[in-house]
């Protein structure tokens, strides 16, 4: 009796610390409320559409294992959402109006929506509004951090988010408006007669001149704009919410090691990450760990996340510069001992063009498997019109991809996605490589094929002539085998000589909407277009993260696709809509995929920009050559003019979204349904 | 009371589970059908906004210069409200004459414009005109779109109601000096199938404008210009215009302002 006595506060205790664990494994309940409110983020005060109060959202962290309780209250006024991006939970609770059952058009105004699901994953995520893009661009998004079960595989002594985005203090409803009445409504940096007298007076010769003034012909025949990078500007990037003037500043002591997780919530902007004096050692990807890797820089598409470990030696001030493509502006956070140093700011790169290798010649094969059960036509205006052969001089760049003319049915030459990056040869790479040997036949069976005339083309004169014969071969023939041809090599602008050393245009140091800056000028043939080396600028030696760099850490069991399903990136750039295989959202039938089955998807992209297409409820396996260490994203960004194959194991239920997260193009229509279901669909 | 209260507490414990599961027992049977969710979307009730209706508006010309010491005017305007590919356009030009003290001419058209290809509209509708001379009303067929070598181009025909046809083709081009200092060639012809005595026109090419506006552009809705046309009257219709002594050709400077919202 007295020895019972004497446990019982200790069984008390036991069984107390037991429910409180309890409900520590089950009832993490967090509390998100969306309003309105006053931000002033550029000096004028705006309303923004925030998460408690913040912008970004406060940063919710969820525990591997456990089963997350969530409410949501909408107090916007009108019909809102939560996604969790990245996030493998139950279809209902994805957050997605119109597509996630029983979650109808959203939360209703003055409502709580409830989200339960177990948390079955780790790393760096973020949620944001799925009802609009007006919604996430004014603030509707906030960092996801998910605290693992295992100990990670790599040390850091800090942990920092730094979560990028882009503010506008214009109406996002008006932007959208703005574009589909002009579609260059926000680029002030075209080409102009200004640029062209610029060009022409560096061009080093009369054959550069002459191609420089063929350049200009033959874009403005094809009616589109090489400046044409991003749509949307007076953007101010921000990080943390932080504007570059008012510079979020992350502390560390010398020596220590700093986790830094890149989220890059922009509704519009692609940044060139870099953070000048440090390397950079990316441990995860999308929120799933992948073998070291160290570089200098990477690329960031709309909604991707990497998380970064830095190891800053020096008692200084680092500056984290985050460049939008078009460099209209920088990003910028500061790493430094101490609060209140400020770091150098470095010129800016130069405005890239786009190629005519990465303009809309990749038009892929046409009526072939559109993962609906009746192959789609493309509706009227999707899909440009091919380029004038005939009335271009024989200027002849579509040979470029030499399959331009080769409508033969077969993939893009470019599906370098699984070009090996060392030469070496699989039995994976064996396959592709061969394809590109017998494709390399076909373009020269083609009418339309170049090599009649390389002398006029743009770019390519000051090359000798035969030079320009044996570049058509090299790219029919050696395309699929050359070993990382393209990977790290500077691009050499027909101008080279002239822009040689200039690293930044004139504005060198604009934080916000640069006009008339300078651009890199024409390119040089740009024989291989590769799908997985983006072109940062970066100079020579830069070590620039590429896809193939990224090798899962815990292999994804590996399974061979059982069929193709064709995702061409279509839309119209003059009129402002874009589709996936010539049907915007509205239009299209939704993609049904039988459970367990692997698609692979051959996202081949028509359009002359860059594409984060983003799946909800699986994972993405892009086909980068790593076999069954090929990362697991849930955004992958198709390069424009690119081909690259990305494998969906349907293992998830349900219907499910799946869209380009650049936001005015998913509301523009560059989005479709998918619905995993088991029973084979009926064949019509 | 109690077991009421339990009850109560059980039901709402209950709730967001029992609600989730009837949510999954309304996902399961639809995704298990042949052809689910058949036809488009899910049922949702808002719309995408992949079919929004926008518009816009946009003043190419409204423009004043002072001719013989009076105060002219022109306008030339096009506005169009729709979705990517069915809209419904407005157009309207005219001259207000500041020696005759009235409108020289006003058109309007009202226009179903549906996208044909990637750059190019096909447009119907009619057109109406107020003039001093006898007012008519036509029928109107066009294609208004990008040509290659980024010229914007209008040509539309035109039946009237006394059964003339006639056409008229306009284009211009926007010559970017810098990325907001812009000249802006243009040219419109008009041309007449038949000759039409009450309005002064002879059949063939009536007439040709050839105009150069340089604007700046301090926002993309707000530009002003100043600009030369030339109006020169051709075959048949110069020579009725010499014999009524009007004049033939013209030239004027201008001022004015492109609009776009």
């Amino acid at each position: 009796m007295k020895q019972a006595g004497r446990f019982t506060p200790a069984w008390a205790a036991a069984l107390l610390l037991s429910l409180v664990l309890a409900q520590a494994s089950v009832a993490g309940t967090h509390d998100l409320v969306l309003e309105r409110r006053v931000v002033n983020v550029t000096g004028r005060e705006r309303v923004g559409m925030l998460i408690n109060g913040q912008l970004p959202g406060p940063t919710l962290r969820l525990k591997e294992g456990e089963e997350a309780v969530i409410n949501v209250t909408n107090h916007l006024g009108e019909t809102a959402s939560i996604h969790w991006h990245g996030l493998i939970v139950p279809p209902e609770m994805d957050g997605v109006p119109g597509i996630a059952p029983g979650y109808g058009d959203g939360i209703r105004p003055g409502e709580t929506f409830t989200y339960r699901f177990k948390v079955r994953q780790s790393g760096t995520y973020w949620f944001h509004s799925h009802s609009s893009g007006e919604q996430e661009q004014l603030g509707i998004y906030a960092p996801l951090i998910i605290e693992p079960r295992e100990r990670e595989p790599f040390r850091y002594d800090r942990d920092y988010v730094i979560m990028l985005s882009d503010w506008t203090d214009d109406d996002p409803r008006r932007i959208l408006k703005n574009l589909k009445t002009d579609s260059s409504w926000y680029n002030f940096n075209r080409r102009t007669m200004v640029s062209l007298f610029d060009e022409l007076a560096r061009a080093p010769g009369p054959d550069a001149r002459r191609a420089v003034v063929e350049d200009r012909a033959t874009w403005d025949m094809m009616r589109m704009d090489p400046t044409d990078i991003t749509d949307v500007g007076g953007l101010v990037f921000l990080v943390n919410g932080q504007s570059p003037e008012r510079n979020f500043t992350a502390l560390f002591r010398p020596g220590e090691r700093v986790r830094l997780r890149f989220i890059n919530a922009s509704s519009m902007t692609y940044f060139d990450v870099r953070i000048p004096g440090l390397k950079m050692t990316v441990v995860q990807a999308d929120g799933n760990n992948v073998q070291p890797v160290r570089i200098d820089e990477f690329r960031f598409g709309n909604a991707e996340t990497y998380d970064v470990i830095v190891q800053p030696t020096e008692d200084r001030a680092y500056t984290l510069v985050a460049e939008p493509i078009d460099r209209t502006g920088y990003a910028r956070a500061t790493l430094a001992p101490r609060p209140g140093m400020v770091g150098d700011l470095p010129p800016h790169r130069l405005r890239p063009l786009v190629s005519m290798a990465e303009m809309g010649m990749n038009f892929g094969p046409k009526g072939y498997d559109r993962g609906t059960p009746l192959p789609e036509e493309d509706m009227p205006g999707h899909v440009a019109p091919e380029m004038p052969m005939g009335a271009m001089g024989g200027s002849g760049m579509s040979g470029m991809e030499g399959q331009a003319g080769g409508h033969g049915g077969m993939p893009g030459m470019q599906s370098g996605g699984s070009m090996p990056p060392d030469g070496t040869s699989d039995a994976n790479h064996g396959r592709v490589a061969k394809k590109g040997g017998k494709r390399a036949r076909k373009p020269t069976k083609s009418p339309a094929m170049p090599g009649m005339d390389h002398g006029s083309m743009p770019g390519m004169s000051s090359a000798p002539p035969q030079r320009g014969g044996s570049w058509a071969q090299m790219e029919g023939m050696n395309h699929g085998s050359m070993p990382g041809v393209a990977a790290g090599a500077p691009p050499a602008g027909v101008l080279a000589a002239a822009t040689a050393g200039l690293q930044q245009g004139p504005q060198a140091y604009t934080l916000h909407g640069g006009e008339d800056m300078q651009n890199e000028g024409p390119m040089l043939g740009h024989a291989t277009l590769d799908a997985l080396v983006n072109r940062t600028g970066a100079p020579p030696g830069t070590r620039v993260l590429s896809y193939r760099d990224l090798k899962a850490l815990k292999p994804y069991p590996y399974k061979k696709y059982d069929r193709i399903i064709e995702m061409r990136l279509t839309g119209n750039m003059q009129r402002y809509f874009w589709s996936i295989n010539g049907r915007k959202f509205s239009e299209a039938q939704p993609i049904v995929l039988r459970y367990g089955e692997r698609v692979r998807f051959r996202f081949i992209n028509e359009t002359m920009m860059p594409h984060p297409m983003h799946i909800h409820g699986t994972w993405f396996l892009p086909e980068v050559g790593n076999g069954a260490r090929n990362p697991l994203k849930h955004t992958v960004n198709i390069n424009p003019g690119a081909t690259l194959d990305v494998d969906v194991p349907a293992d998830a239920e349900g219907p499910w979204a799946f869209h380009c997260h650049q936001l005015y193009h998913m509301e523009a229509g560059m989005m479709r349904k998918i619905i995993v279901q088991r029973q084979p669909v009926a064949q019509q | 009371m109690k077991p009421l209260t339990s009850l109560a507490l059980g039901l709402c414990l209950l709730a967001p589970p029992g609600l989730g599961s009837a949510a999954l027992a309304q996902g399961v049977p639809a995704l298990a059908q042949d052809q689910p969710y058949a036809g488009l979307r899910s049922p949702p009730t808002a719309a995408f906004p992949d079919q929004a209706l926008f518009g816009s508006v946009r003043f190419d010309k409204l423009e004043w210069n002072r001719l013989g010491g009076r105060d002219s005017a022109r306008w030339d305007m096009e506005a169009f409200y729709g979705t990517d590919y069915d809209k419904v356009f407005l157009k309207s030009e005219g001259f207000y004459s500041g020696r005759a003290r009235k409108f020289d001419e006003a058109q309007f058209q009202v226009l179903y414009s549906r996208l044909i290809s990637y750059f190019f509209d096909v447009q119907v509708g009619v057109r109406h005109d107020i003039s001093p001379r006898p007012s008519r009303t036509y029928a109107v067929i066009g294609v208004e779109g990008l040509a290659p070598g980024l010229f914007e181009i209008d040509a539309d025909a035109y039946l009237s109601q006394k059964g003339e046809v006639s056409g008229t083709f306009t284009a211009f081009y926007d010559l970017l000096i810098t990325n907001r200092l812009i000249l802006q060639p243009r040219t419109d012809i008009r041309l007449q199938l038949q000759r039409v005595p009450d309005l002064n026109l002879g059949s063939g090419v009536t007439d040709l404008e050839l105009g150069a506006r340089l604007r700046y552009e301090f926002t993309r809705e707000f530009a002003p210009y100043v600009g030369v046309t030339w109006d020169r009257k051709l075959g048949g219709t110069a020579a009725i215009a010499k014999r009524i002594d009007e004049p033939t050709s013209s030239v004027y400077f201008v001022g004015g302002v492109r609009l776009l919202w």
